[in-house]
């Protein structure tokens, strides 16, 4: 018997008695202002939240705050003045130098400041990652309460890669002092439009 | 070496076993800041129960399932038995391809198989990624926490491993700039190697997709690299359906470190165009455990971590004293169903007051099951001899009440008059305790006193 076989066949024998699956109702988390819980809850968590009105604004925040000698690369055609947009097809490793990835978010999660990304935003599945800096542009009306409408939300979609991201990259596992920049994006900015 | 003789050296650093006492318990607090914030967090731990009992009766279904709809997804899934089948199909996975190395990020199930170890006897340079394992790695330890791997570390042991393997300034205890130099170091591990292994946080029945929680990015930077993933799971992994993740990932940060979320919960399904993507099925045991009816719960667990975060015990004696992958709680559970008599100290290393039960977010009976473990193992002839004695007499003046009365008179006056005799060596209570003052009369002798005139 293959060991496939034999796993199933021992759980099979030994799964107790069937409980039902509960319902996933009275679980949501009652958020009034789902904007500002938004941002208080991405700040509190390293992240910075930046409201614009425009494409243009968002460039002039760029320019302003990061080294754009640097390489700078964006799913965007929008920002593809300021920014690369011809690395989709590129060896991932190529992107180990870029200083800033601009990349569209699907919707944020106000009760843990995630944005939804899928491979598709993403361009390529390194590119939030491998950056140093990352910036990620969002809807305002693209904002749900807590994870629970987030997945409602995603439903069925078939995304072959898709992360849920919080944040800068951290760690806390010198002495629990924290960190910002572990492997991942040293800073995020979420501009809000 | 027992976990009582393991506790007694790390409790020889007073200043250090207070300090890792206090730093858990300020991760506990954290933890509960968070949750209170939720004023659906029972409810959300209740549902979480209940979807995990759920997926113990349908495991059978469930891991058909996830199979079938990860194949259609593009991905290989390899089943193993027993730590040693595992280790052989990720070395396996590894000479196909012509690789001897690979970078691996967070995986209790691999410590649990001590991959490490033997993929390193077939010539293979295995390197961890997360910050914690790195530094237990290069200092040839294993992880004392699940979560935390390098709890047990302050900051200048850090510093000192760090310059004696990464040239890094002698005496710069500043965790910023020691994060900063392993980013560089690991930096350059993960653009080279062609293999990447990383655990499994959820595995989802109806999609045949898996999630991976992390806050470095690093299991994201090594699988996004690498031209072969190996994802390695316990069966117990698996959950229903995708929307079940809204319960789990409001879960399980908030208990581990009292984050909302962890930085990156990633979702992976297909593997990227020209990538290969494995999954290693786990037993070693699992089905053991789950046939044992007072232990299957154990399965349950997400290995948040917050039992042992709370846990008395754990946060006085540290990670390495449990000698096994997981420990604390949990881990006192989990390991006696893999070896009885090597494992057998482990559910008498708590002090049973069910503070792990109360944070679990999944409400495991831990404490229960720790007590039930004690049962089997005395009744099987495997417990400790001092605690075998113990538990003996105990058994003896609970069946027999006379003795229970007597034995509690002379008890309190021996106590008194001479406290050596129960303050001794044969007591594990009373290391690093004082025992209490003895009443001046017991319960019984204040009742009929008082309340039956
Ligand atoms: S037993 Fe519960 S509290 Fe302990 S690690 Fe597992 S899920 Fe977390």
């Amino acid at each position: 018997m293959s060991s496939r076989e034999s796993i199933l066949s021992k759980i099979k024998a030994s799964q107790p008695e069937q409980r039902a699956l509960p319902g996933l109702t009275g679980l949501n988390l009652q958020v009034d202002l789902v904007f500002q819980k938004y941002r208080e809850v991405l700040t509190s968590i390293g992240g910075t939240v930046v409201e614009v009105g425009s494409f243009d604004e968002i460039k002039t925040f760029i320019m302003s705050e990061y080294n754009t000698s640097l390489r700078l690369i964006t799913t965007l055609p929008e920002l593809a003045d300021i920014a690369e947009t011809g690395w989709l097809e590129a060896d991932p490793h190529s992107l180990s130098d870029v200083e800033l990835t601009i990349i569209r978010g699907v919707f944020g999660v106000a009760e843990n400041g995630a944005v939804w990304l899928t491979e598709k935003e993403m361009g390529q599945r390194v590119a939030p990652f491998i950056c140093q800096n990352l910036a990620i542009v969002i809807q305002k009306e693209n904002i749900v309460a807590d994870l629970h409408l987030a997945y409602e939300r995603i439903g069925n979609e078939e995304n072959n890669f898709s992360t849920f991201l919080a944040g800068p990259s951290k760690t806390a596992d010198i002495e629990q002092s924290l960190v910002l920049g572990a492997h991942g994006s040293r800073s995020l900015v979420v501009f809000v439009l | 070496m027992q976990h009582s003789e393991a506790a007694d050296i790390f409790n020889k650093d007073v200043e250090r076993t207070t300090w890792h006492d206090e730093t858990l318990w300020w991760v506990r607090q954290k933890r509960d800041k968070v949750a209170f914030q939720i004023p659906e967090w029972e409810s959300l731990r209740e549902t979480a129960s209940q979807i995990k009992n759920n997926v113990l009766s349908n495991l059978h279904d469930y891991l058909v399932s996830f199979e079938e709809q990860a194949i259609r997804n593009g991905v290989k899934v390899h089943w193993a038995a027993d730590a040693e089948e595992h280790n052989q199909i990720v070395l396996s996975i590894l000479r196909e391809n012509n690789i001897n190395s690979l970078s691996k990020s967070k995986s209790m199930l691999t410590e649990e198989c001590h991959m490490n170890e033997f993929l390193s006897h077939n010539g293979i340079d295995v390197i961890d990624t997360d910050l914690g394992e790195r530094i237990v790695q290069l200092r040839q330890e294993p992880p004392s926490h699940i979560v935390m791997p390098a709890i047990h570390l302050k900051k200048e042991d850090v510093s000192d491993t760090f310059h004696e393997h990464l040239n890094t300034e002698k005496g710069n205890n500043d965790p910023q700039y020691l994060t900063e130099v392993a980013r560089h170091h690991l930096r350059e591990k993960f653009l080279e190697r062609k293999l990447a292994l990383t655990g499994v946080n959820f595995a989802v029945a109806e999609t045949g997709e898996f999630v991976v929680c992390t806050n470095e990015g690093n299991a994201d930077m090594g699988a996004h690299l690498a031209d072969v993933h190996i994802a390695c799971m316990g069966f117990e992994k698996i959950i229903p359906k995708r929307e079940h993740l809204g319960v789990f990932l409001r879960l399980l940060a908030r208990s581990a470190t009292g984050q909302p979320i962890t930085t990156y919960s990633s979702h992976f399904r297909k593997p990227r165009e020209g990538q290969q993507m494995h999954i290693v099925i786990v037993d070693n045991g699992r089905s053991t455990q789950l046939g044992r009816k007072d232990f299957r719960n154990s399965l349950k667990c997400i290995r948040c971590a917050a039992c042992m975060n709370t846990c008395p015990v754990y946060r006085r004696s540290g990670g390495h004293s449990y000698h096994n992958a997981v420990a604390g709680p949990i881990g006192s559970i989990l390991a006696p169903n893999l070896d009885m008599t090597k494992f057998a100290d482990l559910p008498f290393a708590s002090t049973l007051c069910g503070s792990c039960s109360n944070v679990c977010p999944v409400k495991i009976d831990i404490h229960d099951q720790l007590y039930k473990w004690r049962q089997v193992l005395v009744q099987s002839g495997h417990a400790p001899t001092v605690k075998k004695l113990g538990m003996k007499a105990m058994n003896f003046t609970f069946s027999h009440p006379a003795a229970y009365q007597l034995g509690g008179s002379v008890g309190r006056k021996i106590m008194k008059a001479l406290p050596f005799l129960v303050n001794n060596g044969m007591n594990p209570w009373f290391k690093n305790r004082e025992m209490p003052e003895p009443p001046s009369e017991s319960f019984r002798d204040w009742y009929k006193k008082n309340r039956k005139k």
